[in-house]
């Protein structure tokens, strides 16, 4: 189900679309999340099952910067993450829609999916995901000698 | 005195501890960097938002020449792209920052200079965008009918400037210039059903004329061929599934193109097949009956370079455009079109040019490179000048979506904050920020408008946007605006 946000609402923590997970209530089910900053700095969550990657660290409070613009709707690239291996392959099957925006993401690889996407499972218990480097990170340390186009 | 100021002063942790009370509040105040963004879009907020995050003391300001903020997320994005928008809840709550201002209504250039700005705060950041649109450069371009898709754009979305653009759509075939989302957009926007654009944001006046529009075919024409399309394949998607209308695309552009992609890079992989997909393979049961029933239709065609827009026999108006069949040499995103020598026409009643928007320089001692149509710059660092920065499509130029102004606006933030640091910008210096500029504002008679102004005007383009079933009716008139907060 899709919830929209009215304009000049409070400026709580972001309404966001649901995905196609259920949400269960259950305080019990809690799973251990962590994320692995693009500064290297380790942020632990404790995911509600059910929840999307995205609404953990919206609801969490988590620092990644420009995390989740779109606010869950497929429309940006900017809650991409990289998982594991053998994580990746037991998540559940990508749409046509979310590689269509995945595809714009920076340094995208084999292991790359949306934040948004992706629902908190209990197997998933001590998952460790990395926010990745922008390009505009990359470049920092070299010497910039010239414009890029 | 001391030690009740040192029990006191625990509280604002140790570098400020042997100070006395007083000491203690101007050091503060001189601590705190004062930081200037010029333009309200993306690009500004990002900025703005990166700097107030990773520093504690820094006071950004925001100045927007429009009443109303959000540049291009306003006023570039199409109206039925909504979600793309929700951006501006999170700029909303930047703006909201206790360390945070907006000041709109006031042009950086002629209501304060950039170097009166540089007197007032710390740092002056640019984020003020492309204003302006790349020309195409061929006789009859400047005929009735043919525009910018910039203008066009800017016309459907409200933007001020463009109200009173009054395209006409009287013809029936339509020929974008440009194969990039914007021109995808503006293709949509004429042939999309009209409920469907009735529920968006679209302009009332703007709604009303595409009512009126004849137009049922677009051409989105490009230089070079379909492995050099620039569009991206959400947006693809969407046109490819229009209702109403059905795509032309011939076959003898996308034969064997589906080997030659097979190991590029995903992105332009997938978007290569599913143009190859639509043009060669049959459709399934309900895209065919959907097709067959169309009576709006799209088409891309490549290899053809403008020009010449051709005059109708009243030498005002365009009547079609006559086009270079080029060549490639080269391949890839590096590949170029040369002209062949063959020379061919299309009818047509409207041109929109797609081919780029573009900055515009602000001030004549601002650094700027009109070959690119960019500040010149390091990292965000305007060329040769301390304390100017910039980031943006003034900075990089005027591609990408809002996620690559996202990361470019946060390492231009970076470069600031480092230089706030190293001690590169001198916090000694006490500068007053908005406070001066308030009053060289007053004495120029330029009343700013603040982020509750818009908040005001929001509201009520959000009621009357109620009326009438749509998530708002954007104002286009700036003197209505500011009326509206009684300025």
């Amino acid at each position: 189900c899709r919830r929209s946000r009215g304009t000049g609402g409070p400026p709580a923590a972001a309404q966001l679309a649901l995905t196609s997970c259920n949400l269960f209530d259950s305080s019990a089910d809690r799973v251990t999340v962590h994320f692995i900053n693009r500064d290297g700095e380790r942020l632990t969550a404790m995911a509600k099952e059910g929840e999307s990657l995205l609404e953990v660290v919206v609801n969490q409070n988590l620092g990644i910067d420009g995390f989740g613009a779109c606010e869950g709707t497929l429309a940006c690239s900017t809650c991409h993450l990289i998982f594991e291996e053998d994580v990746f392959q037991k998540l559940d099957a990508i749409t046509d829609e979310e590689l269509d925006m995945l595809d714009l993401a920076y340094g995208l690889t084999d292991t790359s999916r949306l934040g948004c996407q992706v629902c908190v499972k209990k197997v998933m218990d001590g998952l460790t995901v990395q926010v990745p480097m922008e390009v505009a990170d990359m470049r920092r340390g070299l010497e910039v000698g010239k414009q890029s186009k | 005195m001391g030690s009740r100021c040192g029990r006191v002063c625990w509280k604002w942790g140790s570098p400020l501890r042997r100070l006395t009370g007083f000491s203690r509040l101007l050091s503060t105040a001189v601590l705190a960097p004062q930081i200037c963004v010029v333009g309200s879009g993306p690009a500004g907020f990002y900025t703005a938002q990166h700097l107030l995050k990773h520093h504690r003391l820094a006071r950004v300001d925001i100045y927007e020449k429009l009443p109303v903020p959000f540049g291009l997320v306003r006023f570039g994005v199409a109206p039925d792209h909504p979600e793309v928008k929700n951006v501006i809840n999170t700029f909303t709550q930047t703006a909201h920052s206790d360390r945070c201002s907006y000041y709109g209504n006031i042009t950086i250039g002629k209501d304060v200079t950039v170097k009166e700005l540089q007197r007032a705060y710390h740092a002056v950041v640019l984020s003020y965008g492309a204003e302006d649109n790349r020309i195409l450069g061929i006789p009859g371009e400047n005929l009735s009918g043919v525009y910018s898709a910039r203008a066009f754009v800017g016309w459907y979305n409200g933007l001020p400037e463009n109200r009173d653009l009054k395209p006409d759509l009287s013809s029936e075939t339509a020929v974008v210039l440009g194969q990039g989302n914007v021109a995808l957009d503006v293709a949509r926007v004429l042939l999309s059903p009209l409920d469907i654009l009735g529920k968006t944001d679209i302009t009332e006046g703007s709604l009303a004329a595409i009512a009126c529009s004849k137009i049922k075919r677009v051409w989105l024409v490009g230089r070079r061929g379909p492995l050099q399309v620039a569009f991206t394949i959400k947006e693809l998607r969407e046109m490819i599934n229009l209702p109403g209308t059905r795509p032309l695309l011939d076959p003898a552009d996308f034969t064997g193109l589906g080997d030659v992609v097979k190991d590029v890079p995903r992105p332009r992989k997938r978007l290569t097949e599913l143009m190859v997909k639509s043009a060669l393979e049959k459709p399934g049961e309900k895209e065919a009956s959907r097709w067959a029933a169309a009576t709006k239709e799209w088409g891309l065609k490549f290899q053809r370079s403008p020009l010449e827009v051709l005059p109708a026999a009243d030498g005002k108006q365009a009547r079609g455009i006559r086009m270079a069949v080029t060549r490639l040499e080269g391949s890839g995103e590096s590949a170029r079109a040369v002209p062949t020598g063959e020379v061919e026409e299309l009818e047509c009643g409207l041109i929109l040019s797609s081919i780029g928007y573009r900055s515009l320089p602000l001030d004549s001692l601002i650094p700027f490179d009109p070959k690119l149509g960019i500040i010149p710059n390091s990292l965000g660092r305007v060329q040769g000048t301390p304390g100017l920065y910039c980031s943006g499509w003034v900075k990089r130029g005027p591609t990408g979506v809002i996620i690559t102004t996202m990361n470019d606006s946060f390492d231009t933030a970076q470069s600031v904050l480092e230089d706030l640091q190293s001690g590169v910008l001198d916090l000694s210096n006490t500068k007053e920020g908005f406070k001066s500029v308030r009053s060289i504002l007053h004495s120029r008679g330029v009343h700013p408008v603040t982020f509750s102004d818009w908040e005001t005007i929001d509201a009520a383009e959000v009621a009357r946007g109620k009326l009438a079933g749509k998530p708002r009716e954007k104002i286009v008139d700036p003197q209505e605006m500011l009326q509206l907060i009684s300025h």
